[in-house]
C-alpha cells in the first residue's frame, strides 16, 4: 500500500520536468472550474428551456431575433434598480407568450410602465442582482426581502402614486382605513411629498363627557366598543375590570360641566304624544344620511359619517339629548353634525326618539361604587399610559406626541429591528399584517389595541403600509404624483358663518374642501338660477330619485336663505364663461324641437335622465323635467359639451356634440320647467 | 433537461406563495362516514383578485347514494399552486357540508379548484369549481365597469346602488353573459364602447365613453369583460388547476 503511494508520487513528482507538468495539470483544472460552473448554472438551463420553447412556436423566428443570451440587466441608477431577473424571465416582453403556462417564460400582464424604466424590484422586491432562483426570490442570510405576494403588489404603485387612482382599490382602501381607523393619531406617516396621513375617525372630545353619558355607560364602552355598537371605530384595548373601573372614574372626574349648563328635564315631562311622529321626523331630517341604526329586522340602516345610534338611549343623558338636538355647537364646537334649525316641538319629538333606542343589555351588568382619590389616580396613570389624549380631548392632560413609533418608512423596515413571535410568519409584510391583525400577540403589556377588522382589511392595510418604503423617499421627485389634500379654503362673511353652522363643508366640497357626499359646489353660482336656489334651500326636493343620501331641510329663515343664496350667486363663479353668456331669448322653438330629436334619438339621454315625469324612467342622472327653471343656459350649454371640464371625475359621457347639437339640446332642456317630480318606485 | 424541468418546477413551486406549501399536505381526516358523491353548494364562479381571498367561502356537500347529506367525511381542497384553502380539508359538518375560505392564486385568470371525498369502496370522488382572479389590467376594468357601466349591464340592485337596466327600451346584456359577448371581437368591443351603440348598428341607448375614457381604460375593459366571460372567451384557454 505504501509502496503503491510512494510509486505514484514518484510518477507525478518524481523530478523537476513531471513535476512542472503535474502542477500545470492541476492549475489548469482549478481554472476550469468556474467557466464549467457557468456553464452548468442555472439561468443557462433557463436559457436553454426558453430557446426550446421558443423554436416550437409559429412566430419563433422573430422570438429568437429578440433572443440575447448571457447575463441581462436593467440598470437604473437613480431608482437603485439592478435587475436581472430578464436573464430568465425571457418572455416578459412578448405580446405572443401571454399563452405560455410556464410563469417563468410568459409575457408580463399589462401595465401602464415599460420594465426598462421601472425595473422589476420596484414592485415585486426580490434580489436583483441575484442569478440564481433562491436568490432572487427568496430571503437570504445576505438579503432580507422575499418576492412580494401577489395580494400585497399595489404596494409598489404606491411609493410614486400617492393620489387615489382607479386601478389600485386595494392600495386606496388601505390609505383611506388607515385615516378612518385613525391609525395616525398616534403614528406619524409622513409621506413622500412631505403631506401626512390626517386621521379621519373623529373621536370626540371628553371635555364635558359627564353632562353627556354616565360613568357606568364609559365603564362599558371602554371595555368593549363594539359591544356597545358593531360599527364603533374605537379599538379595544382589553382593559381588565379594575383597570376599566379606574379609567372610568377619572374620565368622569376630569370632565366640567357645559357653560352655559344643560337644562334639567322637567319632572312632568312627558314622552311625545304620537311615537311615530318621531321616526318620520327622523326620516324627514335625512338622519339616516350620516347615522345607522338597526331596524325591526335587525339590519343596519343608514351611513357612518356619525356613530351608529342604536343604542343611543342608553349611552346620551335625557338631557344633553334635546341640547345636541337643537344646537350641537353647545357641547361640540368642531362637530360635524350640522345645526339644524328645529323648533321646540321638533326638538322634544326627535330627542324622545333618540331616547327611546335602548340597549339596556349593555349596562345590565355594571355596577361600579363611588370611587376612590386612589381610583382616579389610578385612572390618570392608565389613561396617560394608553395614550388615550392622543384621540381624545381631555381636559388635564396633553395630547402626548410621537406617542407610537413613525411608520413613514415602515415598509423598508429591516428585519433586524423586528420582534418575532411565535405563529408570525418572518417576513416584514408577516410582521406588519400580524401587528394590524392581532397586536397583542406581541406580548399582553403592548399598547397598541385591537382594531375590528376584517382579514381582507388587514391586507389593504398592510399594502398600504408596504408602500411607505426607502425607495418611495428618496427616489427622484420627478417620479412622484403628489396626493390630494384638502385645502384650508373658508367662506367669509355672514353667510361662511351660516355654512360653517349648517356644517355645509361636512358634505360638500367648495374650492377643495369639504366631504364627497354631496355635489361639488365651487361653481353652483354659475349653474343655478337663483330662484332656484332659494326654493330648493327652503325645501330641498330629492334631484336624484335613486339616491338614498339627501339634502337635508334645516328650517332656515328667509333671511338666512337670501344670505346664502346671495353669497353662492356672487362667489361660486367659474372663470371659464360668464353665466349670462347664452340668453334664453335667443332659442326659437325650432330649436328646441330639433333638441328633443337629439335627446330623444341621437344621443338617448332618456337611457339616464328623465325629461318628461310621464314617460321617461332613467335614473342614473338627475331628473331634468325642471332644468329651465333651475339651470342657467350657458351652463347647460358647457355641461353638454365637456362634462368633465365643469366637473372633473362626472360620469356623464362627454357625447363630441357639434356646437349646433349642444345649443339645440340646450334650447331643448331649457324649455322644461316641470316643477312636479315623481317618486320614482325603488326596487 | 431533466435538471432543467426539475429547476423549473423549483421555480413555480418558489414563485408560490408559502400557503401552497401548507395545501401540499393536507391534514389526514378521520372520517367517520363515506358518501357517494360530493357536490358544490355555493362559492363557485366568483370573481375574485390576485392572491387575495374570495367574498364568499366555498362551500360543498357530502351525500350518500340517495342524495341524503352524509356528516362527518373528510373532504379535502386542492388547487394550482399558490391556490390556498382555509381549512384545506375537513370533516363534513351535520348538514354535510364543508365551508372553506378559498385565495386564488398569483396569476390572473382562470382556476379550477378540486374537493373530493372517498366513497365506500375507496374510490375517489371529486368535483371541479371554477373561478376567476383579476390581475392589475382586469381590476381597473372592473373599478371602471362599478363606476360607469354596472347600473344599465346588471340587473341587481343593491341599496346604494339601483339598477337601471329596466329603464332602457333594448336591454344590455351582464359582461358575464358569454354567449353574447365572447362572439364579439375585441375591435368590435373597443368601437361599442368608444362610440356607443351606433358605431355597430346597435341603440344610442348605449353611449359613447372615447370621449370620456382613455384608450387603455377601454381596453382594461375589454380585459374584464373577457376576464368574466361565462362560459369562458377562450374555450380550452389556459386554466390554472393542478397538475
Ligand atoms: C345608459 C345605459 C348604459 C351604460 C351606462 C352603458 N351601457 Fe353598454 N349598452 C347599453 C345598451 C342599451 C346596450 C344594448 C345596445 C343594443 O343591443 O342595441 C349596450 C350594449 C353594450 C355592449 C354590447 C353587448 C350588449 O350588452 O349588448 C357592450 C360591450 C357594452 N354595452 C359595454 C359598455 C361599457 C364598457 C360601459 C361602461 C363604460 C357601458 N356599456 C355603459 C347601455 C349602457
Amino acid at each position: 500500500m505504501k509502496d503503491k503511494l510512494k510509486s505514484l508520487w514518484r510518477f507525478f513528482f518524481g523530478d523537476s520536468a513531471r513535476a512542472f507538468g503535474s502542477a500545470s495539470l492541476i492549475l489548469l483544472a482549478l481554472l476550469a472550474i468556474s467557466p464549467a460552473k457557468d456553464h452548468f448554472s442555472q439561468w443557462r438551463h433557463y436559457q436553454k428551456q426558453y430557446l426550446h420553447l421558443i423554436r416550437g412556436r409559429a412566430d419563433a423566428v422573430t422570438l429568437e431575433r429578440h433572443f440575447q443570451g448571457g447575463i441581462q440587466q436593467i440598470w437604473i441608477p437613480e431608482q437603485q434598480v439592478t435587475d436581472r431577473c430578464t436573464t430568465c424571465h425571457l418572455g416578459l416582453k412578448e405580446a405572443s407568450l401571454n399563452d405560455v403556462s410556464a410563469v417563468a417564460f410568459r409575457k408580463h400582464p399589462v401595465i401602464p410602465h415599460s420594465l426598462t424604466e421601472f425595473g422589476c424590484t420596484t414592485c415585486h422586491r426580490g434580489q436583483g442582482a441575484a442569478t440564481t432562483v433562491e436568490e432572487a426570490h427568496s430571503a437570504t442570510e445576505q438579503w432580507e426581502q422575499p418576492l412580494l405576494r401577489a395580494k400585497y403588489i399595489e404596494s409598489g404603485c404606491g411609493q410614486c402614486h400617492l393620489e387615489k387612482q382607479t386601478a389600485t382599490p386595494f392600495l386606496n382602501q388601505g390609505r383611506q382605513l388607515i385615516s378612518t381607523s385613525g391609525c395616525t393619531n398616534c403614528h406619524t406617516i409622513k409621506q413622500a411629498d412631505g403631506t401626512y396621513i390626517v386621521p379621519e375617525d373623529d373621536p370626540p372630545s371628553l371635555k364635558h363627557v359627564a353632562d353627556k353619558t354616565t360613568r357606568e355607560w364609559v365603564y362599558a364602552w371602554i371595555k368593549d366598543p363594539q359591544a356597545y355598537a358593531s360599527t364603533a371605530t374605537m379599538p379595544n384595548y382589553h382593559l381588565s375590570d379594575d383597570d376599566a373601573r379606574d379609567i372610568s372614574a377619572f374620565i368622569i372626574a376630569q370632565s366640567a360641566p357645559l357653560e352655559p349648563p344643560l337644562q334639567p328635564v322637567k319632572a312632568d315631562a312627558k314622552a311625545p304624544a304620537d311615537p311615530a311622529a318621531g321616526t318620520s321626523l327622523y326620516g324627514q331630517s335625512f338622519c339616516a344620511s350620516c347615522h345607522a341604526m338597526q331596524n325591526a329586522a335587525g339590519m343596519l340602516v343608514g351611513g357612518n359619517v356619525g356613530p351608529e345610534l342604536t343604542g343611543i338611549g342608553t349611552k346620551a343623558k335625557p338631557e344633553w339629548l334635546p341640547d345636541w338636538v337643537a344646537n350641537p355647537n353647545h357641547y361640540d364646537p368642531a362637530t360635524m353634525m350640522p345645526h339644524y334649525r328645529f323648533d321646540a316641538a321638533q326638538v322634544a319629538t326627535l330627542a324622545g326618539f333618540l331616547a327611546s333606542k335602548t340597549e339596556p343589555d349593555f349596562l345590565a351588568n355594571v355596577h361600579l361604587d363611588p370611587a376612590t382619590p386612589q381610583q382616579i389616580e389610578h385612572g390618570k396613570r392608565l389613561v396617560l399610559e394608553n395614550g388615550c389624549a392622543s384621540c381624545h380631548e381631555i381636559n388635564g392632560i396633553k395630547k402626548p406626541e410621537n406617542f407610537a413609533p413613525e411608520l413613514s418608512r415602515i415598509g423598508s423596515k429591516p428585519m433586524s429591528q423586528l420582534l418575532f413571535v411565535e405563529g408570525v410568519e418572518r417576513s416584514l409584510p408577516g410582521y406588519v399584517s400580524a401587528k394590524v391583525r392581532n397586536p397583542r400577540a406581541f406580548g399582553s403589556s403592548l399598547k397598541m389595541p385591537q382594531f375590528k377588522l376584517t382579514p381582507q382589511q388587514v391586507d389593504a392595510i398592510t399594502t398600504a403600509l408596504l408602500a411607505l418604503t426607502d425607495r418611495a423617499q428618496t427616489q427622484p421627485p420627478a417620479m412622484r404624483i403628489a396626493s390630494v389634500q384638502q385645502t384650508k379654503y373658508e367662506p367669509a362673511g355672514h353667510a361662511g358663518q351660516l355654512m360653517k353652522d349648517l356644517r355645509c363643508f361636512t358634505c360638500h366640497m367648495i374650492n377643495g374642501h369639504g366631504g364627497d357626499m354631496a355635489p361639488d359646489l365651487t361653481w353652483e353660482g354659475t349653474a343655478v338660477q337663483r330662484d332656484w336656489l332659494t326654493q330648493f334651500l327652503k325645501n330641498p326636493e330629492t334631484l336624484r330619485p335613486a339616491l338614498i343620501r339627501r339634502m337635508p331641510k334645516f328650517n332656515l329663515t328667509e333671511a338666512e336663505i337670501n344670505s346664502l343664496a346671495d353669497y353662492m350667486m356672487t362667489v361660486y363663479q367659474t372663470p371659464q364663461f360668464d353665466r349670462d353668456w347664452l340668453p334664453v331669448s335667443e332659442f326659437t322653438p325650432a330649436t328646441a324641437e330639433q333638441g328633443r330629436q337629439l335627446f330623444y334619438s341621437k344621443f338617448a339621454c332618456q337611457s339616464c335622465h328623465i325629461a318628461d315625469f310621464a314617460k321617461d324612467k332613467g335614473y342614473i342622472g338627475p331628473a331634468l323635467a325642471g332644468t329651465g327653471k333651475r339651470f342657467n343656459a350657458a351652463w347647460v350649454y358647457h355641461w353638454l359639451k365637456d362634462p368633465q371640464a365643469l366637473r372633473p371625475g362626472t360620469i356623464e359621457p362627454n357625447q363630441h356634440m357639434t356646437d349646433d347639437e349642444a345649443r339645440a339640446l340646450t334650447a331643448f332642456l331649457m324649455s322644461l320647467k316641470s316643477t312636479g317630480s315623481k317618486e320614482v318606485a325603488k326596487k | 433537461m431533466k435538471r432543467a424541468l426539475i429547476a423549473y418546477c423549483g421555480i413555480t413551486l418558489l414563485l408560490t406563495s408559502g400557503c401552497s406549501r401548507k395545501s401540499k399536505q393536507p391534514p389526514q381526516l378521520q372520517a367517520t362516514a363515506k358518501g357517494a358523491a360530493i357536490v358544490e353548494s355555493s362559492g363557485g364562479k366568483q370573481i375574485g383578485y390576485i392572491g387575495l381571498p374570495l367574498d364568499q367561502p366555498v362551500v360543498v356537500q357530502v351525500n350518500d347514494a340517495s342524495g341524503a347529506a352524509v356528516a362527518g367525511a373528510a373532504v379535502y381542497f386542492s388547487g394550482a399552486p399558490g391556490v390556498s384553502f382555509e381549512p384545506p380539508a375537513a370533516l363534513t359538518d351535520s348538514s354535510g357540508q364543508v365551508t372553506s375560505a378559498v385565495s386564488l392564486g398569483q396569476q390572473a385568470g382562470r382556476y379550477k379548484i378540486s374537493a373530493s371525498t372517498r366513497d365506500a369502496s375507496g374510490k375517489n370522488v371529486e368535483i371541479a369549481i371554477e373561478e376567476a382572479a383579476l390581475g392589475y389590467q382586469q381590476t381597473l376594468g372592473a373599478q371602471l365597469n362599478a363606476q360607469y357601466c354596472i347600473r344599465c349591464h346588471d340587473p341587481e340592485s343593491s341599496p346604494l346602488r339601483v339598477s337601471n337596466m329596466d329603464n332602457l327600451s333594448v336591454k344590455p346584456h351582464p359582461f358575464t353573459e358569454g354567449e353574447t359577448l365572447n362572439k364579439m371581437t375585441d375591435a368590435d368591443l373597443i368601437a361599442l364602447i368608444s362610440h356607443g351603440g351606433p358605431a355597430l348598428n346597435k341603440s344610442a341607448e348605449m353611449p359613447p365613453w372615447g370621449y370620456t375614457l382613455s384608450k387603455s381604460d377601454i381596453a382594461a375593459l375589454v380585459a374584464y369583460i373577457r376576464a368574466v366571460a361565462d362560459p369562458p372567451y377562450e374555450a380550452g384557454g389556459l386554466v390554472y388547476a393542478q397538475k
